[in-house]
């Protein structure tokens, strides 16, 4: 298990992160409630029931969103 | 006396669809959603705050179990966009009853009928139950119905503007030529403006701004569920004709 670093992009914004982590693992590095949210990786969806099962790859772009107030 | 409305499929009793954006709190909201009656809220679907993720969110305030989100794509001027957001949505919430609008410019917020038909496709095509935020123009609110829309939204007035229900005849029309809800989404600026569209037999009303930017927010909702309550009730009790001139409501006979 190589513990170095990888480059992905969260929201816009660049990040580094340890490779081999997965989704769930980064919402939770987040601070994110995984029942809260959704997450969009490289444009497609990753169900809620897979976070868990997908790993982080270098160069990754996510979205990750959730209910705000509006009309 | 029971008078429900169903939109693909589900049953309401609150013909009042409210906003949980423009409030000075979430308390406050939570108060005036509480006050209205509404059992459907819209919400909008944002990135998450990475660099502050223990600020509270709408969901703790605004019991998703309790009420019917029905997530918008507020912001999005493109088909595409539209169909990207409310995909996030579903996933953040399960749900498939969505508030579509596709949006021209920033100046009107007026919708782009070419991009919000196009959307209307795509999500019916993706298994959602699109309610559909639109111009009033009865001939298009007919092709978004033909497209897949589980209900039509036409506008009173610009959003957020108050100015209230600014063409009657169109949406007499839309109501007259719809066979899915019509909901006025949009433009009301007071109680008056809920029961004028009642009164025109729209099935229903949405509105935010009305509400959260009152005096009295929650004041306000509590007054636009009379509103819309009484505007039911006088489309169902069927109005008077109207009169060029005068008719006495005391007898003629029996003078002294």
């Amino acid at each position: 298990m190589s513990q170095e670093a990888i480059s992905i992009r969260v929201n816009g914004e660049p990040r580094r992160v340890r490779r081999g982590m997965s989704v769930a693992e980064l919402a939770c590095e987040l601070g994110l409630v995984p029942a809260k949210i959704a997450v969009e990786r490289n444009r497609e969806i990753v169900p809620r029931s897979t976070l868990a099962d997908i790993a982080v790859e270098d160069g990754d772009e996510y979205e990750i969103v959730t209910f705000v107030g509006g009309g | 006396m029971d008078d429900q409305w169903t939109v693909a499929g589900r049953t309401f009793t609150s013909r009042l669809i409210v906003g949980t954006g423009k409030y000075r709190s979430f308390e406050e909201n939570a108060a005036a959603v509480e006050a209205s009656g509404a059992e459907i809220v819209t919400v909008a679907v944002r990135r998450v705050n990475i660099s502050d993720p223990g600020q509270p969110l709408l969901t703790d305030h605004i019991d998703p179990k309790r009420y019917t989100y029905l997530p918008n794509t507020a912001g999005c001027f493109t088909a595409e966009e539209a169909v990207r957001t409310l995909r996030l949505a579903r996933e953040a919430g399960g749900w498939d009853l969505v508030k579509l609008e596709v949006l021209g410019e920033a100046k009107t917020l007026y919708p782009d009928m070419r991009e919000t038909l196009k959307a209307t496709e795509m999500l019916a095509k993706d298994g959602f139950k699109p309610m559909v935020y639109c111009v009033d123009d009865p001939i298009a609110a007919k092709q978004l119905e033909e497209a897949g829309a589980v209900a039509v939204m036409p506008l009173g007035a610009p959003i957020g503007s108050g100015l209230g229900i600014q063409n009657r005849v169109t949406i007499r029309l839309i109501v007259e030529g719809a066979s899915v809800p019509v909901i006025v989404d949009a433009g009301v600026g007071t109680a008056s403006d809920a029961a004028i569209a009642m009164e025109l037999g729209c099935d229903g009303v949405l509105m935010n701004t009305a509400i959260a930017e009152a005096r009295k927010p929650i004041a306000m909702a509590r007054a636009m569920k009379a509103a819309v309550a009484a505007g039911r009730l006088a489309y169902l009790a069927g109005r008077m004709g109207k009169r060029r001139y005068a008719d006495p409501s005391s007898p003629l006979a029996g003078l002294i």
